[in-house]
């Protein structure tokens, strides 16, 4: 099989990846935008170590090293995205504005009224 | 180094192994398309599987086999559920999500068309003259357990340390905080006492 077959699929995942990452806006989504980029990553290694028929297969054991790396940053990123939605009642990450700067102090108010709104639902589903 | 045999091979005479690639690929990138820019959340989920799924059959046509069925276990079955419930648990909105997409959109547009041309091009250059000889399989089961527990025991011992801190590092996350829910619970109560006074004064 020719290199340039898995090369330029691994190149085009990693770009699809990566316009998720910027584009999408609900935290889950760019989750798995990342889980693409890894995946090209992934094609990548197992391309070039088939290619290179290393003998240590160093590039099978890495990606399997990357696959179990990947389950453990998805359940990090989930229970971190779960724990702002708690606090915030919102998992948009356009909305998670509370370290930048910027003009738009209007922000403030609509994360203060998320907040007052969040936690008034939480009181709620305790009460 | 090994790739001595590139005479009768060409761009214009794909083998059989090719083609299937070149197809299993396109299905893979346009499902992976459809994860980035649909609407539905859920359906960007079960998109994703499409995708995971094809490169699985990647895996398989370039022969490393026990790499493949891991992705199948690991990213199907288990990262894929995993997503499911975290849009689950955000109360994801069944039908479409109008804001799904960022306002910098096209920003993002540019810079992944520009990033994909400039890869693709490099990576076209630079392999134009390569060739995978996919004649004796490399990636069999038993050659990747091999290697795997006599050459790379130390990493995969560290990697399930990483592993353990990692499920230990979820479930502190995602306990709920005990000081916090007091707090909470005593705001609903004072809450609701206040309702009352006021629904006795109503009445």
């Amino acid at each position: 099989m020719h290199l340039a077959y898995p090369a330029v699929l691994a190149a085009l995942l990693f770009c699809v990846g990566l316009y998720g990452v910027l584009a999408r806006r609900n935290a889950i989504l760019v989750l798995m935008s990342v889980e693409l980029m890894l995946n090209a990553v992934n094609l990548n290694l197992v391309a070039f170590d088939v290619w290179l028929r290393d003998s240590l297969h160093a590039g099978q054991a890495l990606t399997l090293f990357t696959i179990a790396i990947a389950a453990a940053e998805i359940g990090i990123g989930l229970a971190i995205v779960l724990m702002v939605y708690r606090n915030r009642g919102t998992s948009d990450v356009d909305r998670l504005r509370d370290t930048a700067e910027g003009p738009d102090d209007d922000t403030d108010d609509a994360d203060d009224t998320d907040e007052a709104a969040a936690a008034a639902k939480k009181a709620e589903a305790t009460a | 180094m090994t790739l001595a045999a590139t005479a009768p091979q060409g761009f214009l005479s794909p083998t059989g192994v090719e083609i299937v690639f070149l197809l299993v690929g396109v299905v893979t990138l346009g499902a992976a398309l459809i994860t980035v820019t649909s609407k539905q959340l859920v359906h960007a989920a079960l998109w994703l599987v499409v995708t995971l799924g094809g490169v699985a059959v990647e895996y398989l046509l370039l022969t490393a086999e026990f790499i493949a069925w891991m992705q199948v276990l690991i990213y199907v079955g288990s990262v894929v559920v995993l997503l499911l419930f975290g849009l689950m648990l955000t109360k994801a909105p069944i039908g479409p999500s109008p804001d799904a997409d960022s306002g910098n959109r096209w920003a993002a547009l540019a810079v992944a068309g520009g990033a994909a041309a400039a890869l693709v091009w490099v990576v076209v250059d630079a392999f134009r003259t390569q060739w995978i000889d996919l004649d004796t399989a490399q990636g069999s089961t038993g050659d990747v357990g091999a290697i795997l527990f006599r050459h790379w025991v130390l990493p995969f011992e560290a990697l399930s340390v990483l592993l353990l801190a990692a499920l230990v590092g979820a479930i502190v996350l995602s306990r709920k905080n005990g000081t916090t829910n007091e707090e909470s619970r005593q705001g609903s109560q004072a809450r609701e006492a206040s309702e009352g006074r006021r629904e006795e004064g109503k009445s």
